[in-house]
């Protein structure tokens, strides 16, 4: 009989679920793990600079992955350290496992030194956490964290580990963990057959149907299913933010992305919709817009894993709990039966409206000579010289929706944003974990010079485990966004919205020991980009002096319906 | 309206953390709670009252139902249903008071579980209506510590909560 300590046990367990990479800060609390780590060396650590990172990094990772990202940090500061990267994952429904160290069990209550109740802390932020009491524990607790985070709507799971359980000095036998069986936890995967029959008559009587799709295709990598399903019916499609490429950008049918920043048409359709058919996104807040005006005319239909997901902000007419995988399959099937197929008539005068919606060209932008550069050119060109094939991961704010409106992404898992919390700095170290997990692909963050400045210590990361990502810093010498709104609703009062004293950005990643390029001019900007690309094997950072005074649009008013929107700065529907 | 939610749940430590922490972070209201563990002591029951329309009940019970700990839920009040609350008072009982408080406790059948020549302490189990009856009739000025276990409930019939 083999016996092991905690620390192995854990390393055991991670084996066992496969995991070959993790992201992490050592600490007093889990130095039992890390001499695990070290003699074991079947997985690979990723050293981060500040824990916060670590989780984005395993977010990063877990997004492009689809596999479920694994955090270890220390107890107090390092475990509070990693919240602000759970509460973005939690957000999202990315599978992620934190372990987190803690005082010895027989300190714990009593404010020992780097005591946190991280429990507690995080409780409002994972979708589930446990306390590991033994060290025969660990195998079971891993196996279900794991099962927990990677089913149902996934998310992150919590680990908190006492120092204790993890002691070299304790032995116990490794016994591998049968199926996970949870009386208590049964996620749902199968649609109820009677709705999605429901679902498809009312899809085919539809006049003015269009798909609405979210992250949840992404995450229940169905977006073959998706394409399938948009080609049958014909109809228009939109996607949220957090779906974008589960049907590709440059596809036919593609109306844009809908919501606050959302194409006019993606916007006019589904106000004008007689049904919608929503596939695994959530009628969040900047998507609805006034939930009292949403799209009047239309009969919902909602497939979601989340029960919690349905009728929370709009009223479901149709609501369908189950994988969006599952769903979808067998919806096609459905389709394949019934008889009577769409009113192509209705569709072609839909399509119509639809085009004439196009004419407006929303997107476009215009650059006055000699005025400087526009973050949407930045985009764009960047678009054309990766041939839109990057990963793309982003911060928040103005560059979050320009990538997200001029990147023509192709496929599922290459749009990599925190759509949900809003969390800037975390472009830099998921654009890291998209990295570590495909070293041979370009990983591209798009960010700009407030962002990148709350994760900038992850250069040194970056040097360290050679990461070759290209950072465009879309440098507007202002929190764009936050201005924006200052502009259009403070009366221009720019209550701390720019930055003064921007560091050299080019002296300063030279100093972390990665390649600097500086573009004032757009004339220069498409030929320095190649020469950015063509340089494999390195980081490099371009930092991109644009236009301060661009504003993102369209833009929804604020407390109208979807089809209200504000065009330009003299434009309004 | 006032509804009341019967859980069954995992009696784990924690389990009622999450509960409890879901009211507040999604700012629904507990109006009454309580908790104990079931005859099989792995598992715990747990009765809470809260309100608010449809559609606020409809996502607590969802958000509820997604707790990993919670194995099954019933809001009690979408059916027949037996509801309990026991309170335990403190009453002033002194001259001819002392025999009204007596006859007022036999009217709500209640019991005196505790007597001093100034005192009585009063045992009464019923509806929470009831319970503020009581409270009402003997009048505030006679009362001096009121406890209460908050509602427990039951599925009247064969409707039952179990796994």
């Amino acid at each position: 009989m083999e016996l092991l300590s905690g620390g192995d046990l854990l390393v055991r367990s991670l084996e066992a679920e496969g995991v070959e990479q993790i992201f992490g800060y050592p600490g007093g609390s889990v130095l039992h793990i890390y001499d695990a780590l070290y003699r074991h060396k079947t997985i690979e650590h990723f050293l981060v600079r500040h824990e916060q990172a670590a989780a984005h990094m395993a977010d990063g990772y877990a997004r492009v992955t689809g596999e479920v990202g694994v955090v270890l940090a220390t107890s107090g500061p390092g475990a509070t350290n990693t919240i602000t990267g759970i509460a973005t994952a939690y957000m999202d429904s990315i599978p992620m496992v934190i372990l987190s160290g803690q005082v010895p069990g027989h300190l714990v209550g009593e404010d020992a030194f780097q005591e946190t109740d991280m429990l507690g802390v995080s409780r409002p932020v994972v979708k589930h956490s446990f306390a590991v009491k033994s060290a025969d524990e660990i195998p079971e607790v891993i196996k279900k964290a794991f099962y927990i985070a990677n089913t149902g709507r996934k998310g992150p799971v919590l680990i908190d580990l006492p120092k204790n359980v993890t002691n070299p000095a304790d032995l116990f036998e490794y016994k591998q963990p049968g199926k996970v069986v949870m009386r208590s936890y049964n996620p749902v995967s199968r649609g109820h057959s009677g709705q999605i029959k429901k679902a498809v008559d009312e899809i085919l009587k539809a006049k003015r149907p269009i798909i609405y799709s979210g992250g949840g295709v992404v995450q229940g990598d169905s977006s073959e299913l998706l394409v399938k399903l948009v080609e049958k019916l014909g109809c228009p499609i939109t996607s949220t933010l957090m779906g974008l490429g589960a049907y590709p950008c440059g596809g036919d049918q593609f109306v844009g992305m809908l919501g606050m920043h959302g194409t006019y048409e993606a916007n006019m359709a589904m106000h004008h919709s007689d049904v919608i058919l929503a596939v695994g996104a959530r009628f969040d807040d900047r998507v609805t817009n006034n939930t009292a005006k949403f799209c009047p005319d239309a009969t919902i239909i909602h497939i979601d894993i989340d029960p919690a997901s349905i009728s929370k902000t709009i009223s479901a007419d149709i609501p369908i709990v189950g994988s969006v995988h599952q769903v979808l399959t067998d919806m096609l099937v459905q389709l394949e039966k019934v008889k009577d197929g769409i009113d192509d008539e209705a569709l072609k005068s839909w399509w119509g409206r639809v085009k004439e919606w196009q004419v407006k060209d929303c997107l476009k932008y215009s650059v006055a000579d000699g005025e400087k550069m526009k973050p949407q050119q930045v985009v764009e060109t960047l678009c054309k010289v990766t041939n839109g094939d990057a990963i793309v991961t982003s911060d928040v704010g103005q560059h979050q929706m320009f990538a997200a409106q001029y990147y023509k992404f192709k496929r599922p898992r290459q749009w990599i944003n925190s759509g949900g919390l809003g969390t800037m700095g975390f472009g830099l170290p998921s654009a890291m974990g998209a990295q570590v997990a495909y070293p041979n692909e370009t990983v591209v963050c798009v960010t700009g010079e407030g962002s990148i400045q709350m994760n900038i210590q992850e250069l040194s990361t970056c040097l360290q485990y050679r990461l070759p990502i290209k950072i465009i810093n879309i440098n507007n010498q202002s929190l764009g966004m936050v201005k924006q709104w200052q502009d259009m609703q403070y009366d221009k009062r720019h209550s701390h919205s720019y930055m003064e004293s921007l560091p050299d950005f080019v002296k300063l990643v030279e100093a972390y020991g990665h390649v600097g390029m500086r573009v004032d001019h757009f004339a220069d900007l498409e030929a320095a980009m190649e020469e950015c690309f063509a340089l494999k094997d390195r980081l490099v950072f371009m930092d991109i002096y644009v236009d301060p005074n661009e504003h993102v649009y369209p833009m929804s008013i604020a407390g109208g319906a979807m089809k209200d929107m504000i065009l330009s700065k003299t434009e309004r529907t | 309206m006032r509804r009341i939610i019967s859980i069954l749940m995992e009696n784990e430590p924690g389990a009622l953390s999450r509960i409890v922490g879901l009211f507040s972070q999604r700012g629904y209201n507990i109006d009454t709670l309580t908790v104990a563990p079931t005859d099989d002591e792995t598992l715990s029951r747990l009765t809470l009252t809260t309100s608010g329309d449809e559609r606020k009940i409809e996502q607590i019970t969802k958000q509820l139902n997604k707790l990993i700990e919670v194995a099954k839920l019933v809001d009690l009040s979408e059916g027949a249903h037996v509801e309990r609350e026991l309170m335990l008072v403190k009453l002033k009982a002194t001259g001819a008071q002392r025999a009204e408080i007596k006859r007022t406790v036999d009217i709500f059948r209640g019991q005196i579980i505790d007597v001093t020549p100034a005192l009585y302490t009063v045992q009464l189990v019923g509806d929470s209506s009831k319970l503020d009856a009581f409270v009402d009739s003997v009048g505030e000025a006679s009362v001096l510590e009121v406890v209460r276990s908050g509602v427990s409930g039951i599925g009247r019939g064969d409707k039952m909560l179990a796994l």
